[in-house]
C-alpha cells in the first residue's frame, strides 16, 4: 500500500477546480468594513500635519492611525525597527502611515482622497552606492544592516599560487513575486475577546507572534487561521504581519470585522520583493582549472527595515562561491539600509542572486583558460568528502556529479554546440543560437542553528472512531504540502492515503511546525511526521491492530487506544541530530543539514534583428534524495523554473526617483505567460538523505536558482556576449552588441 | 452620483435580475452581488484572466466588462462547469496532472479550457499555447495545464466541457 513515491492526487484538487475553495476575499463577513492604506507619497521625510477635507462626511468611515495603537507600535521580526503605521519619520514610499474603512471598498478609497498629508521632505538614500558613501545615516553608523564573512585557508596565498586571476561584477535587480492572489487578511474579535486573523499566509505563527506586542494581549486571545492561500513564493511568508496588524488594529477600532484585500497595483508598489544585489568575483585557477582562490563581495539592497534580510543574506553568502570545492574561500556579504520599501523574502532566498554570479563566473573562468566549461565544473564540483567554504564536510547525499551527467547526455551539449557552433558561422541565418550550462546547490531547511531555535512540533491525532488527522502548522500555498505530508503519514502507518485528513493551520488547532519556507516542510516537518506515525502505528498495535488494516478494525482499535478520551496525540519535535555543529559566531560549521542539487542545460535563439531571445528547450536534472510525490516534484520543477527565465530574461522592476516600483502592473511587469515556456525534459535524482523522511531532501527552491546562469552562458555562446546583469533584455543585448562593435 | 441600472440575464442556467451601479464591471457584480466568488480578481485589468467567464458561449475577462452589457445574456462561470455527476472531464485531468497548485488562476484556466475545447477539437499545443496566453498562473509553468488541455481533447469525444452534460 506505497504511498510514497506514487502521484497520488492533490488533496484539495477538487475544491480548487470547482470555485469552492475558500481564498480570503471569498469569504462573506456579516458588517464587514473593507480596509483600505494611506501611504506615504515621499521617500523620507517627517510627517508635519495630517488634514482630513471637512467637507467630507467621515461619519460612516473609521480611521485608526499609530496612536490607536493599543500596545507597541512595531511589526515583530528579526529586529522591531518597522512601524506598523509611521508616527512621524517616512523612511520609505508607501510607507504605511494610516488605515480606513468603510463598507463599500469604493467609497474606502474616495475617502482616502480627501485626506491630505503635510509632510517635510529630507533627501532619501535611494541605492546601495550613496548609502555606503554614508553621507546620509539611516541605519547604525554605516548604513549596513548586516555584515557576514565566511573565511577558508589563506586567499592571499591562494592568489600567489594562481596561474590565472579572473576578476567581474554581476547585478541583479528586484524581483516581483507576482503570486496570483494579492495580498489579503480579514480580521475580527470574537465574543470571548479572541483577536481573529484570517488570511493568504505562509506562516501562522509568525502573524501570531507579531500580534502580541501590537495588541498587548496574552497569546491565547490570538488565533490565526489559513484561507486558502493563493500562491506566496516568500511574497506572503513576513509581510502579512503589517496587513494583519493593519487589519486587526481598525477591526479592534470599528467593533467590526475588516476585510484589508490588496489590489495589484499596491501590492506590487508596497509589499516586498526579492532583495537586488551586485556580486563581485576575483578568482584564481590553475592552468589546469582546479579553483585556489575565490574572494566574493555580496551586497544586497534591504529597503528601509531589517525586516528578513539578515537571513537573506546569510542564505545567499553560503551559495555564494557555487556548488565547487576551493582551498581557499573569502566571502564577505553586507546588505544596506536604503530609502526604498523594504525587500523580503523570494523563493531561493538570497541564492539565486549569488548563485547567478558564481556560475557565469564558472564560464568566464573558462572563457579566459580556453578550457570547456563542463570540464572546468567536473574538476571543482563538490564530491562525497568535499569541504565547502565553511569547512562543512559532505558526508553523504551529493548529487552534484550524478545531474550534471544527466543534462549531459539528456540534452547532447557538446553535439548540439558544435552545430550552433556552424550556424552561427553562416551569415545569411536570422538568428544566433547558443546552448549554455549550469550546476547549483541548494541548502535544505533553514540555516545553521535555525532549526534547534524553532523547535518545530508536528503530529497527528487518532480520533476514537479512528480518524487520522494530521496536526501541522505547514501551510499549502500550492506546493502540494497536505498531499505530501499525508502521503509521508499513509506510508509510515501503512494505510491508503485517503485515510489521512489534513487540519487547516489555524494557531488554534495546530503546534507550531515552523514557517512554511526554505524547502524545510517535506524534510524536515515531513520528518518530524513521520516518526510520530511510527509511534501511532505502535499504538495500534498495542491496541490489537493487524495489516493489512482495514477500517473497521482502525476504528476498533484507534476506541481501545484512546480508551475514555475522544482522541489522542502523537506529537514529536524536531531534534537536532547529533553530528551536525555550527558557529555562529564564526560561520564555520555544518551550514546546512544537508543539500539539494540540479543541473541544467539551456537552448535558446536570439533574432539578428529584435534581440528577442526564445528558450527552445530546457534540460534538467535535479537530485531530490526522494520524490514523495514525483508529479508534484515535477510541478515544483516546472514551475520554478517559469519564474527563473522570468527572472532572466523579462522580470524588469522600474523603480523611479522615490524608489517605487513604476511599472506596478501586470501590464508591464512581464512575466512568463504559456508561450514563453520551451520544451522541458525532467529528471529526478534521488541522492537519499539518510535523516530526511524515506530520503527526501527538499525541492521547492532548487528550480528557481539555476535556470538565470544557464540563460546567461547560452547567450554568452550564441553571441559572445558575456551579460553580467539581469534580465537580460533585447535592448540591453542590443547595447552590448552596440558596445562590442565599437570596441 | 452613481446611476443604477437593473438588469436581467441568465447565469448558470437561472434566470436573474440585479440592480448595479452602470460604473460597475461584471466581476464585482458576479463576485459582491452574486456572491459567486469562484470567478477570481487577480488585476482587475484585463492582463491576467482569473476572472474569465463564458458570455454567450464566448471566454471574457469579466473585469474588463460592463455589468449592464450582462443585460439579456448567458453567463456561465466555474460554479456552473461541474456537471450532474461531478467534475467535468476536463476538471477531472486538471486534478489527474496535477494542473493544479494554489488554484489562483485555476477557475480562470478552466473556463477559458472549456472555451477553446467548445471551439476546436483538433487543437495542437502551439494552438493550446496561443490559447491560454491570456491566463496567467505563476505557479505550474503551464505545462501540466496544456496536458490537461489536450488530454481532454482525446479523451472526449465532441460533447464534451459544454456547461451542461446532460
Ligand atoms: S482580474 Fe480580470 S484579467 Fe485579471
Ligand atoms: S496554480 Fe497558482 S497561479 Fe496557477
Amino acid at each position: 500500500m506505497s504511498s510514497v513515491g506514487e502521484s497520488s492526487r492533490r488533496k484539495e484538487g477538487p475544491e480548487k477546480l470547482t470555485g469552492v475553495a475558500k481564498y480570503v476575499d471569498d469569504y462573506h463577513l456579516p458588517n464587514c468594513l473593507q480596509g483600505v492604506t494611506l501611504r506615504s507619497s515621499i521617500a523620507r521625510g517627517v510627517i508635519k500635519e495630517i488634514r482630513f477635507d471637512p467637507s467630507y462626511d467621515w461619519d460612516s468611515v473609521v480611521v485608526a492611525t499609530a496612536k490607536d495603537i493599543p500596545g507597541e507600535n512595531y511589526v515583530y521580526l528579526i529586529e522591531v525597527d518597522q512601524p506598523l503605521l509611521v508616527d512621524r519619520e517616512v523612511h520609505h514610499a508607501e510607507e504605511p502611515i494610516l488605515v480606513l474603512g468603510h463598507k463599500d471598498r469604493a467609497k474606502a478609497y474616495e475617502a482616502l482622497s480627501h485626506i491630505e498629508v503635510e509632510y517635510e521632505p529630507w533627501d532619501p538614500v535611494l541605492t546601495m552606492e550613496e548609502a555606503l558613501v554614508g553621507k546620509r545615516i539611516l541605519y547604525g553608523d554605516d548604513n549596513v544592516f548586516k555584515r557576514f564573512e565566511i573565511s577558508k585557508g589563506d586567499v592571499e596565498q591562494g592568489f600567489k599560487d594562481a596561474d590565472v586571476i579572473v576578476s567581474k561584477e554581476y547585478r541583479v535587480p528586484h524581483q516581483e513575486q507576482a503570486y496570483l492572489e494579492n495580498n489579503g487578511m480579514a480580521a475580527w474579535e470574537e465574543d470571548d475577546g479572541t483577536l481573529v486573523l484570517m488570511g493568504s499566509i505562509q506562516c501562522p505563527f509568525y502573524v501570531h507572534k507579531a500580534m502580541l506586542p501590537l495588541f498587548a494581549r496574552e497569546p491565547e486571545k490570538v488565533r490565526v487561521i489559513q484561507a486558502t492561500t493563493g500562491g506566496g513564493f516568500g511574497g506572503k511568508e513576513e509581510y502579512p504581519n503589517m496587513i494583519a496588524g493593519h487589519a486587526a488594529l481598525l477591526a479592534l477600532k470599528a467593533k467590526r470585522p475588516v476585510k484589508m484585500i490588496y489590489d495589484r497595483h499596491e501590492d506590487m508598489r508596497a509589499t516586498t520583493k526579492r532583495h537586488p544585489a551586485r556580486v563581485r568575483h576575483r578568482t584564481g585557477v590553475t592552468k589546469d582549472g582546479a579553483l585556489v582562490a575565490q574572494d566574493i563581495d555580496v551586497l544586497m539592497d534591504g529597503g528601509a527595515y531589517v525586516t528578513l534580510s539578515p537571513v537573506v543574506l546569510s542564505r545567499g553568502i553560503l551559495h555564494a562561491s557555487g556548488p565547487y570545492e576551493c582551498p581557499n574561500v573569502r566571502i564577505v556579504g553586507r546588505v544596506i539600509a536604503t530609502n526604498t520599501p523594504p525587500n523580503g523574502a523570494f523563493r531561493g532566498f538570497g541564492a539565486p542572486q549569488t548563485l547567478f554570479a558564481a556560475e557565469l563566473q564558472m564560464e568566464a573562468i573558462a572563457s579566459r583558460l580556453k578550457m570547456d566549461p563542463v570540464s572546468l565544473r567536473q574538476t571543482n564540483l563538490f564530491r562525497i568528502g568535499s569541504i565547502t567554504a565553511t569547512g562543512q564536510t559532505l558526508r553523504e547525499s551529493v548529487g552534484a556529479e550524478n545531474v550534471l551527467d544527466r543534462v549531459l547526455s539528456r540534452s547532447k551539449f557538446r553535439q548540439k554546440k558544435s552545430q550552433h557552433a556552424r550556424w552561427n558561422g553562416s551569415k545569411t541565418k536570422p538568428t544566433w543560437r547558443g546552448i549554455g550550462l549550469a550546476t547549483v546547490f541548494h541548502g535544505d531547511g533553514f540555516t545553521g542553528s535555525g532549526e534547534v531555535f524553532l523547535r518545530s512540533r508536528a503530529g497527528i491525532e487518532l480520533v476514537h472512531d479512528g480518524t487520522l488527522r494530521i496536526d501541522a502548522a505547514s501551510t499549502e500555498i500550492g506546493q502540494g504540502t497536505t498531499s505530501i505530508l499525508a502521503q509521508i503519514v499513509a506510508d509510515a502507518l501503512d494505510v491508503p492515503y485517503d485515510w489521512i485528513d489534513v487540519e487547516t493551520p489555524d494557531t488554534s488547532k495546530v503546534p507550531n511546525s515552523g514557517p512554511t519556507v526554505a524547502s524545510r516542510t517535506c524534510m524536515v516537518v515531513g520528518g518530524l511526521l513521520h516518526k510520530a506515525a511510527k509511534k501511532l502505528k505502535k499504538a495500534l498495535v498495542q491496541a490489537g491492530a493487524n495489516w493489512p488494516l482495514t477500517r473497521e478494525a482502525l476504528a476498533t482499535s484507534a476506541a481501545r487506544a484512546c480508551g475514555k478520551k475522544r482522541s489522542i496525540d502523537f506529537v514529536e519535535q524536531y531534534r537536532k541530530p547529533g553530528d551536525v555543529t555550527w558557529d555562529e559566531e564564526t560561520y564555520r560549521g555544518d551550514a546546512y543539514g544537508v543539500y539539494s542539487y540540479a543541473a541544467m542545460v539551456v537552448d535558446l535563439e536570439i533574432d539578428k534583428t529584435t534581440y528577442e531571445v526564445t528558450v527552445r528547450d530546457v534540460i534538467t536534472a535535479q537530485d531530490v534524495g526522494k520524490a514523495i510525490n514525483p508529479l508534484l516534484v515535477e510541478g515544483q520543477i516546472i514551475g520554478g523554473t517559469a519564474q527563473a527565465l522570468g527572472y532572466a530574461l523579462l522580470e524588469n522592476t522600474v523603480v523611479d526617483d522615490r524608489g517605487v516600483m513604476q511599472n506596478a502592473q501586470l501590464t508591464n511587469y512581464i512575466i512568463p505567460t504559456a508561450l514563453d515556456m520551451p520544451t522541458m525534459d525532467v529528471t529526478i535524482v534521488e541522492e537519499p538523505y539518510s535523516k530526511g523522511p524515506f530520503g527526501a531532501k527538499g525541492v521547492g527552491e532548487l528550480p528557481m536558482d539555476i535556470p538565470a546562469p544557464a540563460v546567461a552562458a547560452a547567450i554568452y555562446d550564441a553571441t559572445g556576449l558575456f551579460m553580467a546583469e539581469l534580465p537580460i533584455l533585447p535592448e540591453r543585448l542590443c547595447q552590448a552588441l552596440h558596445d562590442s562593435a565599437q570596441s | 452620483m452613481s446611476l443604477e441600472k437593473e438588469i436581467h440575464f441568465r447565469v448558470n442556467g437561472n434566470l436573474t435580475s440585479v440592480e448595479v451601479p452602470v460604473t460597475m464591471n461584471a466581476l464585482a457584480m458576479i463576485r459582491d452581488r452574486l456572491k459567486l466568488t469562484g470567478t477570481k480578481r487577480g488585476c482587475e485589468e484585463g492582463e491576467c484572466g482569473s476572472c474569465t467567464i463564458l458570455v454567450d458561449g464566448v471566454s471574457v475577462n469579466a473585469c474588463l466588462m460592463f455589468a449592464v452589457d450582462c443585460d439579456g445574456r448567458d453567463l456561465t462561470t466555474i460554479e456552473g462547469i461541474r456537471t450532474a455527476e461531478g467534475l467535468s472531464p476536463l476538471q477531472k485531468l486538471f486534478v489527474e496532472e496535477w494542473a493544479v497548485q494554489c488554484g489562483f488562476c485555476t477557475p480562470g484556466m478552466v473556463m477559458q479550457g472549456t472555451y477553446l475545447l467548445s471551439q476546436n477539437r483538433e487543437m495542437s499545443v502551439e494552438d493550446i499555447k496561443r490559447g491560454i496566453e491570456g491566463n496567467l498562473c505563476r505557479c505550474t509553468g503551464y505545462k501540466k495545464v496544456i496536458a490537461a488541455i489536450a488530454g481532454a481533447l482525446h479523451a472526449t469525444p465532441r460533447r464534451g466541457e459544454e456547461k451542461e452534460d446532460s
